[in-house]
């Protein structure tokens, strides 16, 4: 007996020893049950993060455009084109400046980055390209995205005549760092830019249709000279986006498109993905918590003796209830171990498993410690709830009774 | 220490009909008393011990020990009471088969303290020797004899140096031989510590080396005699 336990531990223990092949098969049962709760978790939270990384590589958090006219008589026959083509005309933001240095003073903002971005075309030889032009200040706009990090050939370089443009872009032009190209812009403005790097943002459609250039180039080319179409913002915290983008908007009047907003409907995936798993995770802990009771309600009746001969010599009620409650939090918690060492090995199977026909891996999944806490905890808690029943019935029974056998 | 006054006892049976099985018992126990508890099998003996022992309530009647009533205590005070007045021995299913001999020999204090200590360790160990055990301090229940078992249990019941020992057949399951030595044992205990004794046994031959011999006839005390 070790010195320091309480009664209730030291019995709860040695009952769970001496029940030798029911504690290992129930343990078993609650070590399955958790070890598909945290292998589901982690890699639904692996997936989730990594479909959330891969959608914010080429989107900004918060995209700020001017106040949008009035949208509605644009979808009328007769006018349309008339509107359509005022609306075509790039619109700048009213004192972009001042929004931003207000904007930079925000704790919750981590970036801020103007942009002037139109449609133009990209010709060289005999490939023509409608394209986005988008003049950036390069750093401040590698705070929104990565791009420095995205070049995969040359550099990032924007002085005036300089562009970096999309491997798929280049393909389609059949050009290379060096090269160079001419940009027309729907009034007409022409330049001639020289490519100095290509970039891979890792979404086709962007790296097909972006030409970047320096903000003053691009205000030229795009007649917006002074002024900028978007303003980019990153966040500290990705999940406030939307009530950032509420906040901005009540405060610069300015359209806020979050990248929540934006993605909506890969929010509803993740969502409906989530209450789904939730429900898995909900009935798994239920069953886990049946077996557990079930164990313990037939060690109740198989002791009943020796709970009434305890009884007999003084243990109280609370005393035996504690007994199995115990007995039920500590098969829990025995049980998670073991589920969260199965959990690691499925994890480790499956990062060897599923990997992308080039040998790496479809997605990055870590695991993050408090998801084996939660669980060891939640696990005890299942099992101290499953105890209950057995437990009171063991606290209620009868000595003579139990005795009498 | 013990008095008992008009004692009755009826069981529910089925849904409306109670048996009584015992008929206003008056009983008094003296300390340092060895008394027998004898009488046909169904007679109410194990229904007696279980009253006396505070294991169950009384329907009728004033339970005394120590002078103090115990019909009005509940029943934390009761198992508080029982816990270190009295101790038990029981005929069958002795030991906590989870345990070994000396740490069922120290389950009453352990229960009682909590958590276990140098000094109910070594008490269990002094209690075990007393019973002639040393040497299977570290067996399980399963590791013993039948009469082996019994002395841990006699051990066990003398832990907290109760004042009343409850024995319903403690020699039942026993050969002669270790019948003999268990009864002899608790006669020893009994002489040594002055503790009190009442023991329930169909052996008339241990019956009549007790002090007194108390009879039960359905639920009736019939005789109570010093045996001749
Ligand atoms: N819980 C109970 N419900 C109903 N009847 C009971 C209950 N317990 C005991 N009895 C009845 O009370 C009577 C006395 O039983 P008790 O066990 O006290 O007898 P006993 O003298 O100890 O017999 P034995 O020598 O066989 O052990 C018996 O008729 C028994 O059937
Ligand atoms: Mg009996």
């Amino acid at each position: 007996m070790t010195p320091w336990l309480p009664f209730e531990w030291i019995a709860a223990t040695r009952f769970l020893r001496e029940g030798r092949a029911q504690s290992l098969l129930i343990i078993v049962g609650v070590g399955v049950g958790v070890s598909v709760i945290v292998f589901m978790s982690a890699l639904l939270s692996g997936l989730q993060s990594n479909l959330v990384r891969r959608t914010l590589t080429s989107q900004s958090h918060i995209v700020l455009l001017p106040q949008e006219e009035i949208a509605r008589p644009l979808r009328d026959a007769t006018l349309g084109p008339l509107l359509q083509k005022q609306a075509q005309r790039l619109r700048s933001i009213d004192q972009w400046q001042q929004i931003r240095s207000h904007l930079s003073q925000m704790p919750e903002i981590a970036a801020v980055s103007p942009s002037a971005a139109g449609p133009a075309f990209a010709v060289r030889g005999d490939a023509n390209k409608s394209v986005t032009l988008i003049g950036i200040e390069p750093e401040h706009y590698v705070r929104i995205i990565a791009l420095n990090e995205k070049i995969v050939t040359g550099q990032l370089l924007l002085s005036a005549g300089e562009a970096v443009i999309g491997i798929e872009l280049a393909r389609d032009l059949g050009a290379g760092v060096g090269d160079k190209f001419s940009i027309t812009t729907s009034n007409g403005a022409t330049d001639t830019l020289i490519i100095t790097g290509l970039f891979d943002l890792g979404n086709k459609g962007v790296n097909q249709r972006n030409v970047y250039v320096g903000l003053r180039s691009a205000q030229t080319l795009l007649d917006l000279v002074g002024g900028v179409s978007s303003i980019d913002l990153s966040l500290h915290d990705i999940y406030t986006a939307e009530s950032m983008a509420l906040r901005i908007t009540r405060e610069t009047g300015l359209q806020a498109d979050s990248w929540i907003k934006t993605n909506a409907q890969f929010f509803t995936a993740l969502n409906s993905q989530r209450i789904s798993s939730n429900i898995i995770r909900f009935f798994i802990g239920l069953s886990v918590a049946f077996g557990i009771a079930s164990v313990l309600v037939v060690s109740v009746v198989q002791r009943s003796k020796e709970i009434g001969i305890l009884r007999a010599m003084g243990a109280t009620r609370g005393q035996m209830l504690r007994i199995f409650l115990l007995q039920g939090g500590i098969v829990g918690l025995l049980g998670s171990f073991l589920g969260s060492t199965l959990a690691w090995f499925f994890l480790a199977a499956w990062r060897t498993l599923a990997v992308n026909p080039d040998g790496t891996p479809l997605f990055m999944i870590t695991v993050e410690p408090w998801l084996f806490a939660i669980s060891a905890g939640g696990a005890s808690l299942v099992g101290i709830l499953a105890a209950l029943i057995p437990a009171r019935r063991a606290a209620r029974l009868d000595p003579v009774v139990a005795i009498r056998g | 220490m013990l008095q008992l006054d008009d004692i009755h006892k009826s069981y529910a049976t089925g849904s409306e009909v109670e048996i009584e099985v015992l008929h206003g018992i008056n009983l008094q126990l003296r300390r340092g008393e060895f008394a027998a508890l004898i009488g046909p099998s169904g007679s109410g003996k194990s229904t007696l011990l279980n009253l006396i022992g505070l294991l169950d309530r009384a329907s009728r009647g004033r339970l005394l020990i120590d002078g103090q009533e115990t019909g009005s205590l509940d029943d934390s005070a009761l198992t508080r009471l029982r816990g270190s007045r009295i101790g038990f021995v029981f005929q069958h299913h002795h030991l906590i088969p989870a345990f070994t001999a000396l740490e069922n020999v120290m389950m009453p204090m352990l229960v009682e303290r909590g958590r276990p200590d140098d000094e109910m360790r070594e008490r269990a160990a002094t209690l075990l020797e007393q019973v002639g055990l040393s040497a299977q301090a570290g067996n399980k229940a399963n590791q013993m004899s039948g009469g082996q078992q019994q002395r841990v249990a006699i051990a066990r019941a003398l832990a907290m140096r109760p004042s009343l020992v409850l024995a319903d057949e403690p020699t039942g399951n026993l050969d002669t031989k270790s019948a003999d030595s268990v009864f002899a044992l608790m006669r020893e205990v009994n002489v040594a510590h002055q503790t009190t004794f009442l023991i329930v046994t169909h052996d008339a031959r241990l019956a009549a080396r007790c002090d007194r011999i108390i009879e039960l006839v359905d639920g009736q005390i019939v005789s109570d005699k010093s045996p001749v």
